[in-house]
């Protein structure tokens, strides 16, 4: 099995230990991972805009570094739904739709195709909040949400229970939104931050000492406002954790 | 004395009653915050939703109870859906009778007309708002009315009624309290359901102080609505005509349903001799049968209540009365014909969408600027005025919430996406936007490129790349820390440790 890796653009500029955390652990089931170094972003900050057109060149970029690989997995849930439902700009020849069909969000990568059951390596003995994406929630189903009347399930948090001493803090709004929404932060910056702030909020008030998820974008935006609040809260990738990580 | 009262109002810890606390919470400061007031119109300008957004925000107190009150109904929603084991399958049955009618409209609207008429009701067709009110005007006008009760209906602020009856002479009275408070206030309503939920008590206290004349410094749930019960009842009891909207249209019984809380839309409809509902198209239903589907949805989505406390059928007119329906269409056949937008016509107008929506409950549904506020009205008002309206599709996440809660089942955040889409192929996108992802969609089409706009000397300059600093508002580091840049990129740090490997592994 041949494994493409695809680093966000987030990833790669402010959480390098993200990528370097999502490699090890694939690494770590015997896999053969490869970064293709000349990749830049899936498309998402013009499609979420609506500029179509704006966001081919990128989705053909992509399409080209990833085509020869069995899988491509990346550690962002938001990425692998605009790659596997909304990368539409071009046209969907056999190559686009292999890489749309093959790119999977590492949690559901480890949950639903390796099938992981032990991270015999990972240890964490802290109160954790978890975050879910909405487009990884809601989009591709990650876990059950409070919108639906649904059995429960989480995959990430399946995955977070198979480390050692974890400890989960819960949220009383779970699914809220945090106010992220790509462009819309910056574009609708008053309702962001304030979305953000209270997300932040809620964390607090659970206890948690961290915060994780399988998207650094959300966390990005909860850092950003938890350091400006002043909240004594640390934030790190689901990756990290089952990599291993030590706080 | 006080043996005679009931012991609820004994009880000195108690100065409300429990139905008064749900509705309105109680107030620390008898200062009260000035109420912040919806987006500004200015003629055909796009609205701009974040500005009025912004000024709820700052009107915290106001903010606070919005949003506690509207997930409070979020939350109601949730207990309610959790007792109905089949609640999957009902959303899924009222989406497919929705679609079905919606497919076969034409045949389901006539049916009704028909067996509507044999009822004895009086049925008019209006291709539009000015064609509605021209319609009820005559009606009005026949039996020289003065004075009209109204119950409280979306599709009559689509179609700007109330202005139109001021201005040619006909007294409107709104029955349901909410409404009332709103046209009181010259406001339009901020929900489908709850119109003046972004109002505090202190709010309606200075609104009734200034026209009935209530005290100003009293804002006592009870005593205001008590106030307005003594101001509007006789008008309510001396008006000649009573208007409706319609929740459900029955085709195969002529009939259609109207569900209230208030019983309001049955003191409209029974005071005066004369009762004329105004109902959209997309209202049909084909058979009686059908109906418990979105019964048994409607106020549970809306307020997490089993049911609507008034769910009231009109067959015909009573005795010596009259009863008229007006079919209105407004944009809907239209609608109707666009491929990607016409499931909003599925809508039953429970407000789910906008109790759950995160970006409305923090900006009130006055910032919309628009008939219809929140998720829906998102998807909605482009079709009556795509430059207007324009921006409105951004003011979401796209989170999907709204599209799990809805009970029909509406796509409504993929529908925004596709607005997004829409406009921009349109033009009708704001040219910050448009700039910025060229600009973007450029950069990010080329690795070499889009290496080069990192930010340099990222232990100097802690900033976002150029891209998403293409224009003049960098409003990320308003109200959030920029994120500290590492020493390297993960690209840098492969490219340093790994690539080797892989090139080695090649040959």
């Amino acid at each position: 099995m041949k494994v493409g890796l695809f680093v966000p653009c987030y990833v790669d500029m402010f959480h390098p230990e993200t990528g370097i955390a999502t490699l090890e652990l694939l690494e770590r089931f015997g896999l053969s991972v490869e970064y293709p170094v000349d990749q830049t972003c899936c498309g998402q900050p013009m499609t979420n805009t609506g500029c179509e057109r704006e966001a081919a060149r990128t989705e053909e970029l992509f399409v080209r570094n990833f085509e020869k690989y069995d899988y491509i997995v990346t550690p962002s849930g938001s990425c692998t739904n605009q790659v596997r439902n909304n990368m539409t700009a071009i046209e969907q020849s056999d190559a686009v739709k292999h890489v749309r069909g093959r790119t999977y969000e590492l949690v559901e990568f480890l949950h639903d195709v390796l099938k992981v059951d032990a991270f015999p390596w990972a240890e964490f003995p802290h109160r954790v909040a978890l975050h879910n994406n909405c487009n990884t929630l809601r989009n591709l189903r990650i876990a059950s949400m409070t919108e639906r009347r649904e059995e429960p399930f989480s995959k990430p948090k399946a995955l977070l229970k198979m480390v050692r001493g974890i400890e989960f803090a819960d949220l009383t709004r779970p699914d809220e939104c945090c106010g992220f929404g790509g462009t819309f932060s910056v574009f609708e910056e008053g309702v962001s931050a304030k979305m953000g702030q209270d997300k932040v909020t809620d964390q607090l008030k659970s206890g948690a000492e961290y915060v994780t998820s399988s998207d650094s974008s959300c966390m990005m935006h909860q850092e950003g406002c938890a350091r400006r609040m002043g909240a004594n809260l640390k934030y790190i990738h689901i990756a990290q954790i089952l990599n291993g990580a030590r706080a | 004395m006080t043996a005679e009262l009931h012991e609820e109002l004994t009880d000195p810890h108690a100065d409300q009653l429990d139905h008064g606390a749900a509705s309105s919470r109680p107030l620390k400061s008898r200062i009260s915050e000035p109420q912040p007031r919806g987006a500004k119109i200015h003629g055909n300008r796009p609205v701009d939703q974040s500005e009025a957004a912004n000024r709820f925000m700052a009107a915290t107190e106001h903010e606070a109870m919005h949003d506690a009150r509207l997930w409070d109904l979020r939350q109601k929603r949730d207990k309610e859906m959790h007792g109905i084991e089949e609640w999957e399958e009902l959303r899924n049955l009222a989406s497919g009778i929705k679609e079905h009618t919606l497919s076969k409209l034409d045949y389901y609207l006539e049916l009704f007309e028909k067996n509507a008429t044999a009822n004895g009701i009086k049925v008019h067709w209006a291709k539009d708002g000015a064609e509605h009110n021209a319609i009820v005007l005559e009606i009005l006008r026949s039996k020289g009315v003065e004075r009209l009760i109204k119950s409280k209906s979306m599709l009559t602020e689509e179609c700007g009624f109330r202005e139109f009856m001021a201005e040619n002479n006909v007294e409107v009275i709104e029955t349901d309290l909410g409404e009332r408070i709103q046209q009181l206030d010259d406001e339009a309503p901020s929900h489908v359901v709850v119109p003046a939920v972004h109002k505090l008590r202190t709010d309606v206290a200075s609104v009734f102080a200034k026209t009935i004349g209530s005290d100003p410094d009293n804002a006592d749930a009870h005593y205001l609505t008590e106030c307005q019960r003594e101001a509007t009842r006789p008008l309510i009891l001396s008006a000649q005509a009573g208007m409706t909207g319609g929740n459900f249209v029955v085709a195969e019984t002529g009939t259609f349903v109207v569900c209230t809380n208030e019983g309001n839309a049955d003191l409209s409809a029974n005071t005066p001799p004369l009762h004329i509902a105004s109902i959209g198209i997309e209202k049909l239903i084909p058979g009686l049968d059908d109906l418990p589907v979105f019964i048994r949805l409607l106020s549970r989505s809306a307020l997490g209540s089993p049911i609507t406390q008034y769910t009231s059928h009109f067959r015909g007119p009573r005795e010596g009365g009259e009863m008229h329906v007006v079919l209105v269409d407004n944009g809907r056949s239209a609608r109707l014909g666009m491929e990607k937008f016409w499931p909003g016509l599925k809508c039953i107008r429970c407000g789910a969408c906008m109790n759950t929506c995160p970006v409305f409950r923090r900006s009130g549904g006055l910032s919309y600027g628009a008939t219809y506020a929140g998720p829906i009205g998102l998807i909605i008002d482009p079709t009556f005025n795509v430059h207007k309206y324009r921006n409105l599709p951004y003011s979401s996440t796209m989170n999907g919430s709204c599209t799990n809660v809805c009970p029909v089942k509406i796509n409504i955040h993929e529908q925004i996406a596709d607005w997004r889409k829409t406009l921009a192929g349109e033009g009708e996108i704001s040219p910050v936007k448009k700039v910025m992802m060229k600009a973007a969609g450029e950069v990010l089409a080329s690795p070499v490129v889009y290496r080069a706009s990192l930010p340099l000397g990222r232990s100097a300059l802690r900033h976002l790349p150029h891209f998403m600093l293409y224009n003049k508002l960098n409003t990320w580091g308003r109200k959030r820390d920029i994120p500290e840049t590492p020493k390297q990129t993960f690209n840098e740090w492969y490219r340093k440790n790994r690539k080797q490997q892989d090139e080695g592994k090649k040959s």
